[in-house]
């Protein structure tokens, strides 16, 4: 199991300088699947490494650091777009660990800008990023009526030179998620990070990363969320996170995060049988960076849909989706 | 995965997994004079895998994909394995290659010089290098060129040398059938034959030379020579790179030193004696 060697490497660095090259060829196909080349990068700088290993790593960072550079530059654009509506840009996940120069963004590839405003925004918002040259990605009259009514984001946005997505939330979790967060305790308590950008504060981070990871989705790339969990976690005081969560309703998603991260990457931990299946499940991947375990990898995949949305919504939906030709991966 | 093998190319290595056979074997077949790199740490990984369970055994279908993939990439046959292993390897070079700025171009060497020659699939790139590297230049690539971001030079990336359908024919002609592979019939490009570089291109794939000529080849046309300017060569070649992007500042400086250091011409030929005169005048005008 690579990614169980992914995680201990992680976790301690100088385990790296035993490796044989057979380790190595697949701890590097388990990090570049889970996305975490570049994190493992950053961990094992100052370690021996064997020569060939080293401009692989490098090529990794470098990737990192445009992509961390390229994630700065949308959000100033974005603040830009919303200044003159008078909304501030709270951007989420990567960018917000970037922009704040946290240890999570050390290495983190970051795809979308995620970003939040308030509900009663939105409309503004969306007409604001339009004037600035943001437009849909695909036109479908029942995915963009689905995001409206039920989910916590706008359909995906495109910017028409730049080419990056942007991803508007107004909260943490689909509206039809059983916990219902907070999203104007989220925005309230946003904290500045650089000029004309915000963050969650430090707890909310915690608990929008263990939202995201837990209680939404199916786990894929969750070795990289629970790594983000865990370096989140050194910002924050735990007995301050427990009150936070509560006021979300998160409270038993962000207590097995804080259990997965130190069982996997921290000082160990005890783990419910629970927790034991979500560890199968992120471990789930092989030295040629496959992913294994497909019935249990399937079952979470069942369990996403099952989580955002009550049994006959989740049936018209999915009736819907086959219509239009999509099938499971 | 079941069947293994790795590769070195030029500066890349490549670990290639399969759940058949057939492919590996034709790989180590092919690649047999290339240094045996078994057991090394590559830099990139390969998987031919089947699309689904099923497809392992009933009417095989490869899914290509490693450590860069395409989620929408058409599957292929189990015939055309050899086909989709090199298009596995040119994929993670596509996507994944930051050492160099890679140029999709073909590129062959004389006296220490490199003339580089990009255009689409089918302007005849692969089969102008093919035919110049039996024919006293030495072969670098017919694929990807690599320009070297500090230096300037052109480094080698030979790998087998794809010919399409006619080319085919013309290749085999001058060069026999011992050094070609499998004839793959009816691929998504039309009929497919890999050419074995000869074994010196291999035993210097490490070696590099600096850039001297810089030519954008058309197939099928009347005679033609049309020098390029630098800034329409920096723009072409921009689209033709598949890394300048992720390269930033250091693309545009390697980019830019190249088009103000070598000449450009675009060359129309209708066929392969009429390309060699105009590659040997407007070698001997430019070096």
């Amino acid at each position: 199991m690579s990614a169980a060697l992914l995680v201990r490497v992680l976790r301690n660095p100088a385990a790296a300088e035993h490796l044989d090259a057979a380790q190595w060829n697949a701890l590097i196909a388990a990090a570049k699947a889970e996305r975490l080349i570049a994190t493992l990068a950053w961990r094992v700088e100052g370690v021996r490494l064997p020569d060939h290993v080293q401009p692989i790593l490098r090529d990794a960072r470098m990737d990192a650091e445009r992509e961390a550079r390229q994630a700065l530059w949308e959000a100033d654009r974005a603040a830009a777009a919303l200044a003159p509506i008078g909304v501030r840009l709270v951007v989420l996940k990567g960018t917000a660990y970037a922009a704040a120069g946290l240890l999570a963004g050390q290495g983190r590839f970051i795809g979308d800008l995620d970003i939040l405003v308030p509900r009663s925004a939105m409309p503004q918002v969306e007409r604001a990023l339009m004037a600035a040259g943001w437009e849909w990605v695909k036109e479908d009259a029942y995915d963009d009526a689905y995001y409206r009514k039920w989910m916590h984001e706008l359909p995906p946005m495109i910017h028409v030179e730049r080419d990056q997505m942007i991803d508007v939330h107004h909260t943490i979790l689909p509206l039809t998620a059983r916990p219902k967060p907070d999203a104007d305790a989220l925005l309230a308590d946003a904290v500045p990070a650089g000029e004309n950008v915000w963050t969650l504060s430090p707890e909310d981070r915690v608990i929008h990363a263990a939202a995201h990871m837990l209680a939404d989705g199916d786990l894929q790339g969750g070795l990289r969320n629970l790594w983000d969990i865990h370096c989140l976690l050194e910002h924050v005081d735990p007995v301050a996170l427990d009150r936070r969560a509560a006021r979300h309703g998160l409270r038993r998603h962000v207590a097995q995060a804080q259990r997965l991260a130190g069982a996997l990457y921290g000082g160990g931990g005890a783990l419910t049988l629970w927790d034991r299946i979500v560890r199968a499940r992120l471990l789930a991947r092989d030295g040629w960076g496959r992913e294994t375990r497909k019935l249990l990898v399937f079952a979470f995949y069942l369990r996403s849909h099952w989580l955002r949305m009550p049994p006959l919504m989740l049936a018209r939906h999915l009736w819907t989706k086959w219509r239009k030709g999509h099938r499971p991966r | 995965m079941k069947h293994s093998l790795t590769l070195q190319i030029g500066p890349a290595t490549f670990r290639i997994g399969s759940a058949w056979r057939a492919p590996i074997d034709q790989l180590a077949d092919l690649y047999a004079g290339y240094p045996d790199r078994r057991g090394a740490i590559a830099d990139f990984t390969v998987r031919l895998q089947p699309t689904n369970m099923l497809r392992r055994w009933v009417r095989p279908s490869i899914f290509i994909t490693g450590d860069h993939g395409l989620a929408d990439a058409a599957p292929m046959s189990l015939p055309h394995g050899l086909l989709a292993a090199e298009m596995g390897m040119n994929l993670q070079m596509a996507l994944g290659w930051r050492r160099h700025l890679l140029l999709h171009a073909s590129s062959v060497e004389r006296d220490g010089r490199v003339l580089v020659m990009t255009g689409e699939s089918g302007s005849g790139k692969s089969t102008l290098a093919a035919l110049l590297g039996e024919r006293g230049w030495r072969l670098m690539g017919d694929e990807f060129a690599l320009l070297d971001l500090d230096k300037g030079a052109i480094l080698p990336f030979p790998r087998l040398v794809s010919l399409k359908n006619q080319a085919i024919g013309v290749v085999q002609h001058v060069v026999g059938a011992q050094r070609m592979g499998p004839l793959l019939r009816a691929t998504a490009k039309g009929d497919i034959r890999h050419l074995v570089p000869r074994p010196d291109v291999v035993a210097r794939m490490a070696q590099g030379a600096m850039p001297a000529l810089l030519l954008f080849p058309r197939f099928g046309h009347a005679a033609a020579i049309r020098p390029v300017g630098q800034g329409e060569a920096f723009m072409r070649l921009t689209q033709a790179s598949t890394n300048y992007v992720a390269l930033g500042e250091a693309g545009f400086v390697a980019l830019t030193r190249f088009v103000t250091g070598v000449p450009a011409c675009a060359i129309d030929f209708p066929s392969g004696e009429a390309a060699f005169e105009m590659i040997d005048r407007l070698w001997d005008e430019g070096v």
